[in-house]
């Protein structure tokens, strides 16, 4: 099996960004999970830093200019995601929630998602359970059952002795990784083609059928 | 060509009718004039676009459309009580809707009002209609947002039925059952007005408009012009799918939006302000930005036609073009130089560069002359007349005193 993609989005906000760090390291232990089982990966990396104004445009015009647009397509295509935003406020960044947002309700569903999250101190860790987990549930989407946060402590080698972030990175990648393995790659699907707006075979009648109770 | 029974119609209805109607639509905002820190009050916006599309005509333009909202800064809640009166006072302006909501008005009421309308214009009338995006709306006519699509798919079927069939038994999900009903009055002879359905995102409006072989119309406005393309297509493809034609005899509409100097650098300077805080889409992209996504074009007449001469090269070719200049809290005497600009310099180049290397295949734009030329030819229209002292429609065969109509071919329905 081959040709299979992973679309990493990053919420932070400087530079360099610890945030981008994270994200990075995760990309690439579920890149090397995924090669050990003959699975060849693709790896787009988008900051939401480069998209912050036309995030903000798309809410407000309801739709997104096309840089947004394509980097969109390619989230929502993707075979699998990795998340990663820091913890603002005891939450998700504003940033983050906005562009989740400005998704289909629906394009997240079933999609494979590894949560990443950071912050200056290991006390906000929860923050992936009780915030950013919540969501990516009610999106329908299948985050990993571990979720991976990285405190400033965790960069400058004081952090978990007995579960090290290089660890824990291990652990969420190699959930991904199985989780892709397990399923076929992603197919689009064409919102135009009447086959997946009115049912495989289907036409019009059907819905005027559906409604008069046929 | 049929005449009208009222002989001061007839010079009306012989005028050559053109191949791409021509037009403005209007949202009825009620915006302050950035620039001045002025807000029209309702009475003021009112009389401002009664004037409007009056001059609309008197500058060469073939039809007004309106909006409908039901909640300020907007003023149109009653689009055919306006549109009768600008009727009134015209002589060739085809009145329209922009969108006239199909899923919180009541099907019957649509029917009722449309038919009236249709009979005190002599024809002038067609309507668009559209969902509507305002959330609180909904509730406040008894519906629920969420069942949007459906209210728009069962309420168009009755509509439709309602304006061909004399008596209507009904049951639908979302309205009262209708026993032995009649819509009245009749549609003008006999003939429904034309019906284009708008969408911005939806492929199953497109899908409906193709069933019904009715027309589709791009808002193009508030979205990239990749997007409407693909749902024209669709549409297109989907018309002949259903048997109405090829795709390229389906009927299109698309919108616009232009503010136009004699220098481009002064239309920009001018028009700034009004775009920066214009209802929907102020305060987000720049004015450049917006114009490089969507067809909005801010610049000389040339400019303009340059730009929307083009259109048909994304959507192929079309049936009508309506363009929004009134909003964003514009003042009058400023929408009027628009108008007389795009009457008198852009348009008419625009129907020339149209007409270049249209295929004779592709139907001229709707009318209410058309559309009974091609369901009675050269017969008479059916002109119902009601049975004396009737009262009701559920005793007798039938509540009209007439022959029945001819078997006519439009829609492929035989009676």
């Amino acid at each position: 099996m081959s040709g299979r993609r992973i679309a990493v989005v990053s919420a932070g906000l400087s530079n360099p960004s610890s945030t981008r760090m994270l994200a990075d390291r995760l990309a690439s232990a579920t890149v090397a999970r995924l090669a050990e089982r003959g699975i060849e990966v693709e790896v787009d990396t988008f900051e939401l830093r480069d998209h912050a104004h036309d995030i903000t445009n798309n809410l407000l015009t309801g739709f997104a200019p096309p840089a947004l647009e394509s980097m969109v397509n390619a989230v929502v295509s993707a075979d699998a995601l990795i998340v990663v935003t820091p913890i603002f406020s005891t939450s998700y960044s504003g940033l983050f929630k906005s562009f989740i947002d400005i998704l289909d309700p629906d394009s997240l569903s079933g999609k494979p998602v590894l949560i990443g999250a950071n912050a200056g101190t290991a006390r906000h860790s929860l923050a992936i359970d009780y915030a950013i987990r919540p969501l990516f549930a009610y999106l329908h989407a299948q985050p990993v059952s571990t979720g991976v946060f990285a405190a400033s402590a965790d960069w400058g080698g004081t952090g978990d002795d007995v579960a090290p972030l290089a660890s824990r990175i291990v652990k969420g990648a190699t959930e991904l990784a199985d989780a892709v393995a397990a399923r076929a790659a992603v197919v689009t699907s064409d919102p135009f083609d009447p086959d997946n707006y009115l049912g495989e075979g289907k036409s019009f009648g059907h819905l005027l059928g559906g409604l008069a109770g046929e | 060509m049929r005449k009208h029974p009222e002989s001061e119609r007839e010079t009306v209805s012989e005028q050559q009718q053109p191949a791409v109607q021509f037009g403005i639509f209007s949202v009825s905002d009620i915006t302050q004039d950035p620039t001045t820190g002025d807000t029209p009050t309702e009475a003021e916006r009112i009389r401002a676009t009664l004037t409007i599309a009056k001059h609309a005509e008197e500058v060469g333009l073939d039809v007004f459309a309106l909006g409908e909202h039901h909640n300020p800064p907007f003023w149109s809640s009653s689009p055919t009580t306006t549109l009768a009166y600008i009727a009134a006072q015209t002589e060739r302006l085809i009145l329209s809707t922009a969108t006239t909501l199909i899923t919180t008005n009541d099907p019957v009421k649509i029917a009722e009002d449309f038919a009236m309308l249709q009979h005190v214009s002599g024809g002038r009338t067609d309507l668009m209609l559209g969902r509507g995006n305002t959330g609180p709306v909904y509730p406040w006519f008894g519906k629920d947002i969420r069942q949007g699509l459906p209210l728009a798919i069962e309420n168009y079927a009755l509509l439709h039925k309602l304006w061909r069939e004399d008596v209507v038994d009904w049951e639908g999900k979302f309205r009262t059952p209708l026993q032995g009903f009649t819509s009245t009055p009749r549609p003008l002879d006999d003939v429904p007005p034309f019906v284009w359905h708008g969408s911005i995102r939806t492929p199953e409006i497109a899908e409906q408009a193709a069933y019904y072989g009715d027309g589709f119309f791009a808002n193009n406005i508030f979205w990239p012009q990749d997007h409407f393309a693909r749902l024209i297509q669709l549409y297109r493809q989907r018309f002949a799918h259903y048997g109405h034609g090829t795709p390229e005899q389906a009927i299109v509409g698309i919108g616009g939006q232009v503010f136009m100097r004699a220098n481009s650098q002064d239309a920009v300077r001018e028009f700034r302000p009004y775009f920066d805080n214009a209802p929907v889409y102020g305060h987000g992209p720049s004015l450049e930005d917006f114009s490089e996504m969507t067809p909005l074009t801010v610049g000389s007449p040339q400019q303009v036609i340059d730009r929307y001469a083009g259109m048909r090269d994304a959507f192929g070719d079309f049936q009508r073009q309506l363009f929004l200049l009134d909003h964003a809290g514009l003042p009058l005497k400023t929408v009027l130089e628009q108008l007389d600009i795009l009457g008198g310099e852009v348009v008419p180049v625009l129907r020339k560069e149209l007409a270049k290397n249209r295929p004779a295949e592709v139907p001229d734009a709707p009318t209410h002359e058309s559309l009974v030329r091609a369901k009675y030819g050269d017969d008479e229209a059916r002109q119902p007349r009601p049975g004396a002292n009737r009262g009701d429609n559920l005793v007798g065969d039938r509540p009209y005193e007439d022959t029945p109509a001819p078997q006519g071919a439009a829609f492929g329905v035989k009676r």
